[in-house]
């Protein structure tokens, strides 16, 4: 357990070079070796048959989740609680909100908590996957249960120590008192005779009443590694520095599905400080996270291995991809949708009601593929030991993956790899994929086991990335003569993310199907969802929100011309759409995925998708009057089993030039851990929302990214982000109801809001992303 | 060889005098706080001072930093509590944080210059700085809380 817990990498502990000088610090800075006392073995969750039905939530992943607290809580003589973070810190706040969580059932005093990050085992820590918008979906019982299990060994302890019953002892803030006797102990020194305690069993671990709660839905904590990163001295997976380390820059095929063809190192063997120049085998499909080969140049420093990369003399067999051209794509796209496909969901007869119809309305909308481009680029540090045993570093939203990926590249068992998590300079999705953790291995293998950085450029992460899809939607309605609709028809022709684990995999999977396409709430009595196939010519991999972005944009921006094909308020005809409120079986809408939990426990309310549009339309003041030139738009979206809406002020100026005044974001995302993470995680959403609303796109020629850096490659700056973006959080507090996700359900919304303004403020209807000047034209 | 003075203690250095400053600091001398986003002055990650001045480390060859001080996050403030630091973690501005030692050094800059920045100030000076978590509105609330423009909130401690 000591060894365990200290092998961690923590971003506070990463600074010394070299990890067996970090471990001996940070014993040193517990109170000395055998300081980390709650060291127990590993309990995992009672055993399944094989035949018990489906698993949701937590139960669901793989390897499930863990309670145990002796695998996340350890307490030194001095009162110094360090809580194991599990899950991985990209910007969301997760390191913050677990230590919270656990602190709160063990009444911990927050002042001495320190936070320790996971390496990646999920055997020991149940899934440590985070994407999806899960971590305390899925972890706020196991840990409110591991905090509450250490705080009973300690009350425990302290009863032995007074021969009291455990009872009449309390614990408050760190300290254990024994009302009847006035005596007092601190955490600390109890810690090792709680120790060899036996865990409690968790179905009689007693958790707090909500109204006792100290840390958590108070958002009163700052992030626990404010001070780390306002002075720099927060380590990122770039910044990971060994011993001896040398530092690779790889030359991959500019193509999906090239290869090397030939190569010449000799001038790059020339530039100074290039050590070493090998070649990477291409993949063999599917592509999943393996590294897309090439030529690596390891060097001594970042410089040299890119100059190096430079002065290399490449052909390329760029393969069956080398025509891709994203205009011609969109092309392509545009006749699938135009013609019947994978019927996906049906209910009643849409052909029949459409003949019916009062009046027929159209529209094919467009979302171009993005790259998540988080401002730490990938990167990992490999070292492979003279016994064979593996340890690396570096930023990853999937460590257990990376540790898995390495073992099978290199042929080696998992258990002999440690993959270190520092912090993440945003993932966005980009750092589930650990191709670069292979990338570095294989460097590290031709090194001898010599520590190796493997750096990514922006531009490579913008010419060789696991890109957002690209996508056509076309939506058909029917309407009545009071202009409600009575029929529904959604085709979505997009290549999926099936694509990298299946080759050749054309159709949307029930995880994409289930963002926005099937499981619309509408109260529409015919409805029809089609998924005419689409090839996959890059790698497709997931992107914040996922499939959301181009399902929400679609329907929400056809929802607002549908209102304004019946003369109605936007506002208005979408509720109306929506229908009354209602609580729907995600299955009967055609999702049998819904984010992977139970139909019966997370069913689509429309109640709180109707409430948070209210919400967001009266932030904004839906309904005033506006200066010329000015308009509001609405959107309302379920994803990750939360409920989002966002209303926009958006001015047009005379040359087309759009600026955006205000966005006003509204969720329910049930109980709130930490609601200060909440507003910024929505605050951030917008803006992100707002840059793939106007500018940013990733166009291919010749099957090349068109968009070498951030220069064309262009996110939103600080001086076209809305002055005013406020957050409406549907008050949280019932503890009772599950928990939604935050980190995605923010930006499906801000897209077809920022649309429908702009139509407001225009009365032109842009149906393809982004915006760029098309206003202008 | 080329003589530098990095967080007030002087350097040498022998290498390739083109290398950017951002790599001569990351690599050769440790100090990580100063990011790699871009290598081309397109995100603001590497923003330092060298000779008072806000620069894209990146784009500075180390050729160019000689006989001038360069200031890195590291050497902002003794004990990191520059009125901007405290600023980024009263409001709890930092999502991810990569970008943010450089957003704070292009902040300092700023207010070195124009002590009581106006909204135009603001993006003028900190447009180059690119935030992919979106972090905007607190940098500016930030920045105005630095400059003493807005009230501090006791967000950001430890409670």
């Amino acid at each position: 357990m000591i060894q365990d817990l200290t092998r961690t990498t923590g971003a506070s502990a990463a600074p010394e070079p070299d990890s067996a000088i970090t471990n001996v610090s940070r014993r040193a800075l517990l109170g000395g070796a055998g300081a980390l006392v709650l060291a127990l073995a590993v309990r995992a969750p009672a055993a399944r048959a094989a035949d018990e039905p489906k698993k949701f939530g937590a139960d669901g992943m793989p390897r499930g989740w863990r309670d145990d607290p002796t695998v996340f809580v350890a307490i030194a003589p001095d009162g110094t609680v360090t809580i194991t973070c599990h899950r991985q810190e990209m910007g969301q706040g997760v390191r913050t909100s677990v230590a919270l969580v656990v602190a709160d059932e063990l009444e911990a005093d927050w002042a001495k908590v320190k936070v320790v990050q996971a390496h990646g085992d999920e055997d020991r820590f149940g899934n440590q996957d985070t994407d999806g918008s899960r971590s305390l979906r899925h972890f706020f019982m196991p840990l409110r249960r591991a905090g509450a299990a250490a705080k009973a060994m300690l009350i425990e302890a302290a009863a032995q120590q007074w021969k009291v019953p455990a009872a009449e002892v309390t614990a408050e803030n760190g300290v254990l008192t024994h009302a009847g006797s006035g005596r007092r102990l601190g955490y600390g020194e109890v810690a090792q005779a709680a120790a060899r305690l036996t865990p409690p069993d968790r179905a009689k671990v007693a958790l707090k009443d909500p109204s006792a709660f100290r840390y958590i839905g108070k958002g009163k904590i700052g992030l626990i590694d404010n001070r780390d990163i306002t002075t720099g001295k927060a380590i990122y997976g770039l910044d990971t520095r060994v011993d001896g380390m040398l530092y690779a820059v790889v030359a991959r095929p500019p193509v999906f599905g090239g290869k090397l063809k030939t190569y010449d190192a000799a001038e790059a063997m020339k530039v100074p400080g290039v050590v070493k120049v090998i070649t990477i085998d291409p993949p063999a499909p599917p592509v999943e996270f393996q590294p897309l080969g090439g030529v690596a140049v390891i060097a001594k420093n970042t410089w040299a291995a890119i100059k190096g990369r430079e002065a290399l003399k490449i052909t390329w067999d760029d393969g069956p991809n080398a025509s891709y051209d994203s205009d011609a794509y969109r092309a392509t796209l545009e006749a699938a949708v135009r013609k019947p496909g994978k019927v996906v969901r049906q209910e009643g007869d849409v052909d029949a009601a459409m003949k019916g119809a009062a009046k027929r309305l159209e529209a094919e909308y467009y979302v171009p593929h993005l790259v998540q481009a988080p401002m730490e680029p990938p990167a990992a540090t490999v070292r492979i030991a003279k016994d064979g045993t593996v340890e690396a570093w570096g930023c990853v939203q999937s460590p257990q993956a990376a540790r898995d990926r390495i073992a099978k590249r290199l042929g080696i068992d998992p258990k002999t790899v440690t993959v270190n998590v520092t912090l993440l300079g945003g993932g966005f999705g980009r750092k589930s994929k650990p191709d670069y953790f292979v990338e570095a291995a294989l460097c590290s293998k031709a090194m001898d086991g010599a520590p190796v950085k493997m750096t990514w450029t922006r531009e490579d992460d913008l010419h060789n990335g696991y890109y957002h899809t690209v996508s056509v939607e076309r939506i058909e309605a029917g309407l009545d003569a009071k202009g409600m609709p009575v029929a529904w028809l959604h085709r979505s022709a997009a290549p999926t993310i099936g694509s990298i684990f299946v080759d050749g995999a054309d159709h949307e999977i029930p995880i994409e199907l289930g963002m926005g396409l099937v499981n619309v709430p509408f109260a529409i009595p015919n409805l029809r969802m089609e998924n005419p196939a689409a090839p996959a010519h890059v790698r497709i991999g997931w992107f914040r929100s996922v499939s959301n972005i181009p399902h929400a944009f679609a329907a929400q921006s056809f929802i607002a011309e549908m209102a304004h094909a019946a003369g109605r308020d936007p506002k208005d005809y979408l509720l109306d759409v929506i229908g009354p409120a209602r609580v729907i079986d995600p299955v009967k809408i055609g999702d049998v995925w819904n984010y992977g939990e139970d139909p019966s426990r997370y069913p689509y309310d429309t109640g709180r998708l109707r409430k948070v549009i209210e919400a967001a339309s009266k932030g904004i003041g839906w309904g005033r009057e506006l200066p010329k030139g000015r308009g509001l738009g609405i959107a309302g979206h379920y994803s990750f089993v939360s409920y989002t809406a966002a209303a926009a002020e958006v001015e047009v100026g005379p040359k087309g030039e759009i600026t955006v005044h205000r966005v006003d974001i509204a969720i329910d995302c049930g109980t709130q851990v930490n609601p200060e993470r909440v507003r910024s995680q929505l605050e951030g959403a917008v803006v992100m929302g707002m840059g793939l609303a106007l500018t940013a796109q990733i166009t291919f020629k010749d099957g090349r990214t068109v968009q070498d850096n951030l220069d064309t490659y262009e996110l939103t700056r600080i001086d076209s982000a809305p002055k005013v973006i406020e957050v409406h959080l549907v008050p949280g507090g019932d503890y009772a109801k599950p928990l939604g996700g935050v980190g995605e359900p923010g930006v499906p919304p801000v897209a077809p809001a920022i649309v429908n303004a702009v139509f407001a403020a225009s009365g032109r209807r842009i149906r393809q992303l982004p915006i760029r000047d098309k206003l202008s034209a | 060889m080329i003589n530098l003075t990095v967080n007030g203690e002087e350097r040498r250095y022998e290498g390739d005098p083109e290398m950017p400053l951002l790599w001569y600091l990351r690599d050769e001398v440790g100090l990580t706080g100063t990011k790699f986003g871009c290598g081309i002055a397109a995100c603001g990650a590497c923003t330092i001072h060298v000779g008072g001045t806000a620069v894209r480390a990146c784009q500075t060859p180390v050729s160019a930093a000689a006989g001038q001080p360069v200031v890195t996050i590291e050497g902002l403030s003794p004990t990191g509590d520059h009125p901007v630091q405290a600023a980024w973690r009263d409001l709890n501005v930092a999502q991810c944080g990569y970008c943010q030692t450089g957003q704070i050094m292009q902040a300092a800059a700023l207010l070195n210059d124009t002590p009581k920045p106006t909204d135009d100030d603001i993006d003028s000076a900190m447009s180059g700085n690119l935030c992919r978590c979106g972090t905007y509105p607190r940098i500016r609330a930030a920045i105005k809380q630095a400059a003493g423009l807005a009230p501090k909130t006791d967000q950001g401690g430890r409670l």
